[in-house]
């Protein structure tokens, strides 16, 4: 194994440039950072901060657009970015390793796990197939799967999310790599099977002596493993060092101003709302069933028995993992979907069973900020018109429209002249500004935001929940926000609904829930949270300015 | 604290009108650019056909029939003077011109692409939106589509000519309807995963009645790849109709098409073979310069090439 005065990988200089016509000339520029046998380095940084692609060139999977122009990438003492092909190919699992975001798809679906792991075993190493199968089996124990021989012969889709990754992460450590490569793998997980991922990798690279390169851009996720941390923007490092130190004492603005943009799990200090009832559900239901000629009916239950109350003014959070039947609920009191049983009364009326054209005029009362800000808006059509549709759509003439247009996009912080333009031409973080705009241009009374800034980087997250705040108190709206992300939750609900496998399982007052969590369930979520005892947002850089 | 990243933010580029973007791609596409340009000069050789040098396609002359292509005439006018006419092509065993008739031929084909391209995906869009949007009507709209599938094109045409009386429209109906599925295929996939789209949900959401919905955010998602679908259903319709006219079911064989010249050549081919070489070469180079076209447009207008 490398002896400790070589570090595992060193990174010196690297620069790598993008194809013309960029926002910026280089991907990474000048980034120098080093891992040593038995650390964790997390590389932190927002979406195009060039840690991925620092990543790859290491991996030597860099797309061919993108070319290393300076610097050296050193394993072990031996330069990367001068090996042929075959040398590459040859360390490439062999003494460094790497796993994806999302394992499904890095996990071929028409082989077994086993033939999967013991395939790496096969190109590498001159075992035999009993010795391979042991080998496979020792591993697939040691990352805790449990009944590793029924784990060997099952395919990926047979296997959850968290398996997979397991499985990925087995494959990635079977030959011993002195290197481990971690692009955000535990991004697409839930909360539960992030924390025993983490701690599986954390628990494998210190008995193992193995030296991790972790990407993420979750302060909590690096508050939770990492030894030291290496901070990235637009494609430059602008701070590392230890990770106590960098946490507690962010020096770079850049460093100090992600940390206080991370959410706190304190919950923010809020009145109880008082106004009047806006959206009652009363024993929602969902089923779906699939009745086929030869088979029994088989019948999922995606909510069940679902109570929730808003009042105007009131944002009313529902948390749970996936599979949890939160998006369900917000679908079905959206009209997106009919429920199967239950009302849902706005306040006096039951819209749960009215048809598509009684429905219309309640239509404009609800409306719906969702997930994916590059899907939400049509891309053929300027903003501007997606904007005026639901206006016009009840009446509204176009010249009064368009004046409502321009009145929103500069509440919602954007150019009232950038209506003539088209979604592309808009970043993330602004196409979600616009889908409030949308939103609001219908005057509604409830707001369903579902994961409306699970998509968005920190910064960009913070921004946009300080606008719905502001716009809920503008317009006194009932907010319901589906969100997996307890912190998020915690900062900006007045009461939480939590749920698991389509229940209710405990609802109550924000700090209630957070403080004295009643059910097991969401023990087990507070606790999974990760970088639970980090003190994040404004109040750390508070102290270290102190 | 620091500075936060300004929300005004400068906005990317100017508006650029993506159509335009499109239609530069599209041009700098070799493959396009010579499918475009081997079928503008194939309808132009239709277009202008009386002025080509050609005669009568339908002038029967028993005296120079089965000539090989170079023949040359003696046409005496009205007046008494006389022309040296040129057989290129040679002429066929009515002693037509098969030159002239090559030329007039590219008339017919052309119109039956372009004609059983259009009316086709026109009818296959309705069904397919109708088929994607409305569930309930789905399973019947797509079995009856299936069922249409699983008879073999040609054979659907030849009972639907038989139907009818020969001629240009009986034909072009024939090979409309079997094309008709595919159109459908393509049109209801779109709209199934379109319709899922949150801006579409968002449109519902915006209180949008159903026909607006349709036009305004689904309809628009299926032009690129209908326009790329017209390409191929134009090149089986110019084969198809060429199939028909030679099994001599298809257009009455005095009028010129590139089918009924290769029918009728067909009982000389050993001898003549000219009859049947220069309608096929014809043929062949407008069916592989509408298929170039079909290929580049989907190259271009899929969005998963769109940044290469």
């Amino acid at each position: 194994m490398s002896n400790a005065q070589t570090p595992v990988l060193e990174i010196a200089g690297l620069s790598i440039a993008l194809p013309g016509g960029g926002d910026r000339a280089r991907a990474v520029d000048d980034v120098s950072l080093s891992v040593a046998a038995g650390e964790i380095v997390c590389v932190v940084g927002e979406s195009g901060s060039g840690k991925s692609v620092t990543a790859f060139s290491v991996m030597g999977l860099l797309a061919k657009a993108l070319k290393p122009v300076a610097g050296a990438i050193k394993l072990e003492g031996e330069d990367l970015l001068t090996a042929t092909p075959q040398r590459l190919r040859a360390l490439r699992g062999d003494r460094m390793a790497m796993i994806f975001q999302e394992p499904m798809t890095a996990l071929n679906p028409v082989l077994t796990i086993g033939d999967q792991i013991e395939e790496v075993l096969r190109i590498h190493t001159d075992l035999g197939p009993a010795e391979r199968r042991a080998q496979v089996l020792a591993m697939l124990e040691s990352m805790r799967l449990p009944e590793p021989e029924r784990m060997h012969a099952s395919y990926p889709h047979q296997i959850s999310g968290g398996q997979r990754q397991r499985v990925m992460i087995a494959a990635a450590l079977i030959l011993d790599p002195a290197l481990l490569i971690a692009d955000e793998p535990t991004t697409a997980l839930d909360v539960t099977t992030q924390a025993q991922i983490l701690r599986l990798i954390k628990d494998m690279q210190s008995r193992r002596g193995t030296g991790v390169l972790f990407i993420t851009h979750d302060f909590g996720v690096v508050a939770e493993i990492a030894d030291r941390v290496v901070v990235m923007e637009k494609g430059r490092v602008v701070e590392q060092g230890p990770a106590a130190d960098i946490l507690t004492h962010p020096q770079h603005p850049y460093t100090q101003m992600l940390i206080a943009a991370v959410p706190s799990l304190k919950p923010a200090d809020r009145k109880p709302a008082l106004g009047p009832l806006a959206l009652e559900t009363v024993g929602l239901a969902k089923t779906y069933g699939s009745k086929t000629l030869f088979s029994k009916a088989r019948i999922v239950h995606a909510a069940k028995d679902v109570a929730i109350r808003v009042r105007r003014g009131e944002t009313v959070g529902i948390v749970g993992e996936s599979g949890s039947g939160k998006t369900t609920v917000a679908r079905c009191v959206a009209r997106l979907m009919p429920p199967s049983e239950g009302s849902i009364l706005v306040p006096d009326i039951d819209i749960a069973k009215l048809s598509e054209g009684r429905l219309r005029p309640y239509r404009r009362k609800i409306q719906v900020v969702f997930q994916d800000p590059f899907r939400s808006l049509n891309p053929r059509r300027t903003v501007g018109a997606s904007i005026v549709e639901g206006p016009m759509n009840f009446g509204l003439g176009a010249k009064e429209a368009m004046q409502r247009a321009r009145d929103l996009m500069a509440l919602v912080g954007l150019q009232p002249n950038a209506l003539e333009r088209y979604p592309h031409q808009f970043s993330g973080g602004q196409r979600q500004r616009i889908a409030i705009a949308r939103a609001l241009a219908m005057e509604p009374e409830i707001l369903i935001a579902d994961e409306a800034v699970s998509a968005l980087d920190v910064s960009v997250q913070k921004q946009v929940l300080a606008l719905l705040a502001d716009v809920q108190e503008r317009f006194n709206l009932a907010i319901l926000f589906i969100t997996h992300d307890l912190r998020v939750a915690a900062q900006i609900c007045d009461r939480i609904v939590v749920m698991e496998k389509g229940v209710i399982v405990e609802q109550g007052a924000t700090a209630q829930v957070f403080s004295a969590p009643a059910h097991a369930y969401t023990r087990a979520l507070i606790e999974a949270a990760p970088g639970r005892d980090f003190a994040t947002g404004l109040a750390a850089v508070d102290a270290v300015q102190a | 604290m620091s500075a936060e990243p300004s929300l005004l933010a400068p906005i990317a580029a100017e508006p650029v009108a993506p159509a335009r973007t499109v239609l530069m791609r599209l041009v700098r596409n070799p493959v396009v650019a010579i499918g475009g340009t081997v079928l503008m000069l194939m309808t132009l050789l239709g277009l202008f056909a009386p002025w080509l040098g050609t005669l009568d396609p339908t002038a029967i002359n028993p005296s120079t029939r089965n000539r090989v292509p170079g023949f040359e005439r003696t046409i005496r006018a009205d007046d008494g003077s006389t022309t040296t006419f040129k057989h290129r092509m040679g002429t066929d065993s009515l002693g037509r011109d098969v030159y002239s008739r090559v030329v007039y031929g590219a008339r017919v084909s052309l119109l039956i692409a372009v004609s059983v391209a259009s009316v086709s995906i026109a009818i296959g869009l309705v069904i397919g939106l109708i088929a994607g949007y409305v569930r309930p009507l789905d399973g019947v709209i797509m079995r009856f589509m299936d069922g249409l599938m699983a008879i073999p094109g040609i054979l659907l045409a030849i009972a639907v000519v038989s139907l009818f009386r020969s001629g240009l429209t009986a034909v072009i109906i024939a090979i409309i309807v079997p094309e008709i599925p595919r159109v459908v295929r393509v049109v209801r996939s779109i709209v199934l995963s379109v319709r899922e789209e949150p801006y579409v949900e968002a449109a519902i959401m915006a209180g949008t009645r159903l026909p607006q919905l349709m036009i305004r955010h689904i309809l628009p998602n299926t032009i690129a790849p209908l326009i790329v679908q017209g390409t191929f259903i134009a090149a089986s319709a110019i084969l198809v109709e060429a199939i028909l006219s030679f099994l001599g079911i298809g257009i009455p064989p005095e009028i010129p098409t590139w089918g009924n010249i290769m029918a009728e050549g067909r009982n000389l081919f050993r001898v003549f073979p000219h009859n049947i070489l220069y309608p096929g070469i014809f043929l062949g180079i407008t069916v592989l310069a509408v298929n170039m076209l079909g290929d580049g447009l989907r190259d271009t207008l899929d969005p998963k090439m769109a940044g290469r």
